[in-house]
């Protein structure tokens, strides 16, 4: 099966410091890939590099077996390339159908086409089996952390996208609201999206994901399936940047 | 290098399941529109009250100790006329403000793009000519603000700093010296001391009041035939009703006679300046709330990051704004020397620009950005030209006028300040 995602010997530096030194990275259709790393190993900057805002400096970017040149979010999201960011990127002073819409707002002439707009939100959402939001005309100002979150994942699904990619989606929420955005995180590789998840918690990624992306001071130590992969693992992974029992890891002979 | 095309926005195919509680405005009854309301407020979004409460105050409390001076049809077309020139600046400083930003520099660029208006005049040209050359020139400055803004994201406050003392000049150098243009073109004129004919302003108040029906009731059909529920309608026909009688008194009230001598000059009917204004107000609503440019300006003003995130051009809309308010600062330009049917150095100068931003802020703009609308700046040019009208009255000297207003507009960014700390902690 071709990857939605595949990316070969990334490299990007910013002034001198080089960030990405040569990263691998497959994210399937229908299957959750959790990207994980320790502070500093380059995850955002991945991620930020697949969504076009800070355009790669090398390697091999391929969308759906197509070499592709992502330079701009806008270009991404035409790809069909989502990211939900930590800070979820909504405007508070918005409605939550404004918010989904943000940035793509149907028109009819000059006009904004609100009916129709306010209604495929809605459709979203009550296909997501979204029942906390009262109305799509709420301000996003006043909702909860978790209906956030939900409306910043709905967006990202509403464009028919193939790739959607959440930035730590559980870090502020609490037991219950995170069961529930981990059950969306399946439901959304279950509807045939390629989902990548960066996360710190252990216990996530593995209850969630299908393979396992460590990142390791600017490269990819290994990308395993979740299936087999203990705790440890992926914590000798993270720190270590190899792991024995896996029998995968970075050899110091590949700084780039 | 696949073509990216723009995808139809597809909702994933996932199991049917009962939407009705989702769609739909917060209120659909009155009782609700009602609560609604009630909430907003108890969040932090006072919207339109301050200024309408304040005006209302303001007219009751002048009317009650200067009856006879102040509650006259002539006083309150002055009114009318006195509030023009900032309501139009003030129009344009939403934008702005809307951002987050702020343009220190619109007084002086009214000021300026008048200049241009009267030398060009006095050269001859028509009015029209005149009209153009002015507007150009506040909407070319502003471009060149919002580049300086956008681009190189130095504070719009340094920015238009720069501006207002620059502009000090350049209106010094346009005008000469100590001089002044006197405008003697009769349109120029009559923007901003002439009356529509009383028949004209029923069919102005007909027309306005027709309109706000039938594009309400239009969306509202739009609505229904999308499947989804209508808000109140007895908020959109009381809206209708409250605008009708309103409008109308108005009407009535300016179609008196109110000219001390009848027999030498009949002087009757609404200023023309009203209707201008109507216009731009519709106009400039319809941009902010109807269109993709307007959404994205509240964006931009709410969270930049996640504009820019969601791939709307931040530095474009930045730049459309400042050169929206300088255009319409050049307006404001055109109807202050209008009123005082020349131009001077003093033009838009002294508190012409601390009166518009003050009533951007009484009319419930924030300036934090992202919040505010076009009839609330109108409502507080105003608010504050009541002030400046009524203030003479009952107390002798300008100093009680400028300690006045600067409490007024401090009492404004106080509420805006209070609103939204329980905006974001509610």
């Amino acid at each position: 099966m071709t990857p939605t995602i595949r990316l070969r010997g990334i490299q990007k530096s910013f002034g001198a410091v080089q960030v990405l030194r040569g990263v691998d990275l497959d994210a399937h259709p229908g299957q959750v890939t959790a990207l994980v790393g320790d502070n500093g190993a380059g995850k955002s900057t991945l991620v930020k590099g697949i969504a076009g805002i800070h355009p790669f400096d090398g390697g091999s970017y391929e969308f759906e077996g197509q070499a592709v040149e992502v330079t701009s979010p806008k270009q991404a999201s035409q790809l069909g390339i989502e990211v939900v960011y930590q800070d979820l990127a909504l405007c508070d002073n918005l409605d939550v159908v404004a918010n989904m819409y943000l940035g793509r707002e149907s028109r009819t002439g000059i006009a904004l086409d609100e009916s129709s707009m306010e209604r495929k939100a809605a459709e979203t959402l009550a296909g997501l089996r979204v029942r906390t939001l009262k109305s799509v005309r709420q301000a996003v100002s006043r909702l909860s952390g978790g209906q956030r979150q939900t409306v910043a994942i709905a967006r990202a699904v509403l464009w028919n996208s193939k790739v959607v990619i959440l930035d730590e989606p559980t870090a502020a929420l609490g037991v219950a609201q995170t069961e529930q955005v981990l059950a969306l995180v399946r439901r959304l590789a279950e509807s045939g999206l390629a989902v990548i998840v960066i996360s710190h918690n252990m216990n996530d990624v593995l209850s969630v994901a299908d393979s396992v992306a460590a990142m390791y001071l600017g490269r990819m130590a290994a990308q395993v399936p979740a299936a087999g992969v203990s705790n440890s693992d992926v914590v000798e992974l993270i720190t270590a940047g190899r792991s024995t029992a896996l029998g995968v890891g970075v050899r110091d002979e590949v700084t780039a | 290098m696949s073509a990216p095309t723009t995808r139809p926005p597809q909702p994933p195919q996932l199991p049917e399941t009962s939407s009705d509680v989702l769609v739909g405005p917060p209120a659909q009854t009155l009782r609700e529109a009602v609560a609604e309301y009630r909430a907003r407020l108890a969040g932090g979004d006072i919207g339109l009250l301050s200024a309408v409460l304040g005006l209302i105050a303001l007219l009751a409390f002048f009317s009650i100790l200067e009856p006879d001076t102040f509650t006259t049809t002539r006083n309150f077309a002055n009114l009318m006329n006195q509030a023009a020139g900032v309501a139009f600046i003030s129009m344009g400083l939403v934008f702005v403000l809307l951002l987050g930003e702020i343009d220190l520099s619109a007084g002086f660029l009214a000021g300026t793009a008048g200049a241009i208006l009267g030398v060009t005049l006095s050269d001859g040209a028509p009015w029209y000519l005149a009209v153009a050359a002015c507007l150009g020139t506040g909407a070319a400055f502003g471009l060149v603000v919002g580049l300086l803004v956008a681009y190189l994201r130095i504070p719009s406050f340094v920015v238009t700093l720069a501006f207002f003392l620059g502009l000090q000049g350049v209106l010094l150098a346009v005008i000469g010296e100590g001089g002044t243009i006197r405008i003697s073109d009769s349109v120029i004129l009559a923007v901003n001391n002439r009356n529509l004919s009383p028949v004209l302003g029923w069919v102005f108040v007909g027309v306005v009041v027709l309109g706000y029906v039938v594009a309400g009731y239009v969306a509202r059909r739009r609505r229904a035939a999308t499947g989804l529920p209508l808000s109140s309608a007895a908020v959109f026909w009381g809206g209708a009703v409250v605008l009708a009688v309103v409008l109308g008194l108005l009407a009535y009230l300016f179609n008196l006679e109110r000219a001390v001598n009848p027999e030498i000059v009949s002087l009757r009917g609404i200023p023309i300046v009203v209707p201008l204004a109507v216009v731009f107000i519709a106009g400039l609503s319809f941009v902010l709330t109807r269109t993709s440019f307007g959404r994205h300006v509240f964006a931009v003003g709410g969270n930049a990051e996640a504009a820019r995130r969601s791939g709307i051009n931040v530095a474009g809309t930045r730049v459309a704004c400042f050169v929206i308010s300088g255009s319409l600062a050049a307006v404001g330009g055109i109807i202050i020397a209008s009123r005082d049917n020349a131009v001077s150095p003093t033009t838009g100068g002294g508190e012409t620009l601390l009166f518009a931003v003050a009533a951007a802020v009484i009319g419930g703009t924030s300036l934090f950005g992202g919040r505010g609308t076009i009839i609330g700046a109108v409502l507080g040019a105003l608010v504050v030209a009541t002030i400046r009208n009524g203030l003479p009255l009952i107390a002798s000297g300008s100093a009680i006028i400028f300690m006045v207003t600067g409490l007024v507009l401090l009492l404004a960014a106080t509420v805006d300040a209070l609103s939204r700390r329980r905006g974001t902690t509610g």
